[in-house]
């Protein structure tokens, strides 16, 4: 079987640093001026279809504490489970869903999406995978950023069946990547990542 | 480059070779060592959730954007500083170019202070100066920007630990699983050899791919001197291949 080689090495990671909200959500470091908003705070507009949702928790240590300094980005498919489309070169149209967001922690290391619920996403096996935003961490003292999913827990017979899930034998380490409800208007997923320890969140090589 | 993406077409970007990147746990840079993970990550090989992502159009940009000596001018004048132009190249690992994708960057001033809260460093703030810019490639995959060049900054890490001169990169591609951040250094430093962040990378020709370039040719005389920092993004595995095996 030939496989093609790559001819270039991709660039090596290094830490964001303890600054990188300076560089990610400026107006949030209270560098204002510069970007009229931060990149990616708002998901939402008005023709945004789907049910609105809250996507929240904290990043937490291997000690145990809260870190502050992290910036989570959140990328998902549509209500309809479909991804935006690229946009072209120099398109000016907005989507009504970008399916885009990120937010930085704040010093309780707690993190917030508003955004909706998306739909099911074919999965390689051609089935569709269980709703699922995809998550990607940055902080100081992360040296390649970090990947992962946020699952929904009351989307248990979808999760039973996921493609992705499926792989993880430990139902305690399946656990870490599923977020619990919480009631209210709009409802709250709630899921914590825990980099280290014995909650650690499973971690992906994509 | 086929713009078409299979969902969950299964390794449609190559591998990422983590042997080339800093490991999670690196004793020399203590900040890892609550922020490491200890399990060995899930390969999954990608599906359509990791094999899109975000793109940004030009419109999303303002002008001062990549003009970090001007960006966040309080008072109309210009940031402090050696006047830099810092341009590159993004590729992929197939030495295609990346168009149209965001790159975003932040530093410290001239004197390593960076404008955040937290920041203990003894030198002053410029007033002028923010530390944050974006740009988005061109149809080439280039980016440009303006700056003044960062200070070195020493850090509690080993007691007496320095920063080399840095400029903080994050870049998107086409795929979030092509999501970058890293830093940019400046050829020959004799700092960057002696940081524990640097030194994360294993291997000293990935650090080589972080060190910018001086470029004469682009300096714009009595103005600015230029650095060039190319940038390599993951490749997706060719299709070119395909209709080649069965018939030769
Ligand atoms: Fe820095």
């Amino acid at each position: 079987m030939l496989h093609p080689v790559p001819r270039l090495r991709e660039t090596p990671s290094q830490t964001a640093g303890p600054y990188v909200h300076i560089g990610m959500t400026p107006n949030f470091a209270d560098i204002r001026g510069v970007y009229a908003s931060d990149l990616g705070a708002s998901m939402l507009t008005p023709d945004t279809a789907g049910e609105r949702i809250i996507i929240t928790g904290r990043v937490i240590d291997g000690a145990g504490v809260p870190v502050g300094d992290a910036v989570v980005e959140l990328w998902q498919a549509d209500s309809n489970g479909s991804y935006a489309a690229p946009m072209g070169p120099g398109s000016n149209v907005a989507p009504a869903f970008t399916g885009w967001g990120r937010q930085p922690t704040d010093a309780d290391g707690v993190f917030s999406f508003e955004t909706i619920k998306p739909g099911p996403v074919p999965g390689p096996d051609g089935r569709p995978m269980a709703p699922h935003v995809a998550l990607w961490i940055v902080a100081r003292g992360i040296n390649i950023g970090l990947q992962t999913r946020l699952y929904f827990a009351d989307e248990a017979d979808a999760n039973a069946t996921d493609w992705v899930l499926g792989k993880i034998a430990d139902p305690l380490r399946r656990a870490t990547l599923i977020a619990h409800r919480e009631d209210g208007a709009p409802p709250r997923y709630v899921l914590d990542i825990y980099l280290q320890g014995d909650r650690e969140t499973v971690f992906f090589d994509v | 480059m086929s713009g078409i993406i299979l969902p969950g077409a299964d390794g449609v970007l190559f591998p990422r070779d983590r042997a080339w990147h800093p490991p999670a746990n690196t004793p020399g840079y203590k900040s890892a060592t609550f922020r490491a993970p200890r399990n060995s990550l899930l390969s999954l090989g990608g599906t359509a959730s990791e094999l899109t992502g975000p793109t940004f159009g030009h419109s999303s940009l303002n002008a001062l954007d990549n003009d970090l000596i001007r960006n966040y001018s309080q008072d109309g004048t210009e940031a402090i500083g050696q006047r830099l132009i810092v341009y590159g190249q993004v590729l992929d690992e197939n030495a295609r170019a990346v168009p149209n994708t965001l790159v975003e960057f932040w530093q410290a001033n001239a004197g390593g202070r960076y404008r955040h809260k937290k920041e203990g460093y003894l030198a002053p703030l410029d007033r002028n100066f923010g530390g944050c810019g974006r740009a988005i490639t061109d149809a080439d995959g280039f980016y440009s920007f303006r700056t003044i060049k960062p200070g070195a900054y020493p850090w509690p890490n080993g007691g007496n630990d320095w920063r080399p001169a840095h400029i903080h990169f994050s870049v998107f591609g086409h795929a979030f699983a092509q999501r970058l951040i890293t830093q940019m250094y400046f050829e020959g430093d004799p700092m960057i050899w002696q940081c524990p962040i640097v030194g994360t990378i294993p291997d000293k020709a990935a650090i080589d791919q972080l060190i910018a370039r001086l470029d004469r040719h682009n300096t714009t005389p009595m103005d600015a001197l230029a650095y060039r920092f190319d940038i390599v993004l993951r490749g997706r595995r060719s299709t070119m291949f395909e209709n080649k095996l069965e018939g030769n």
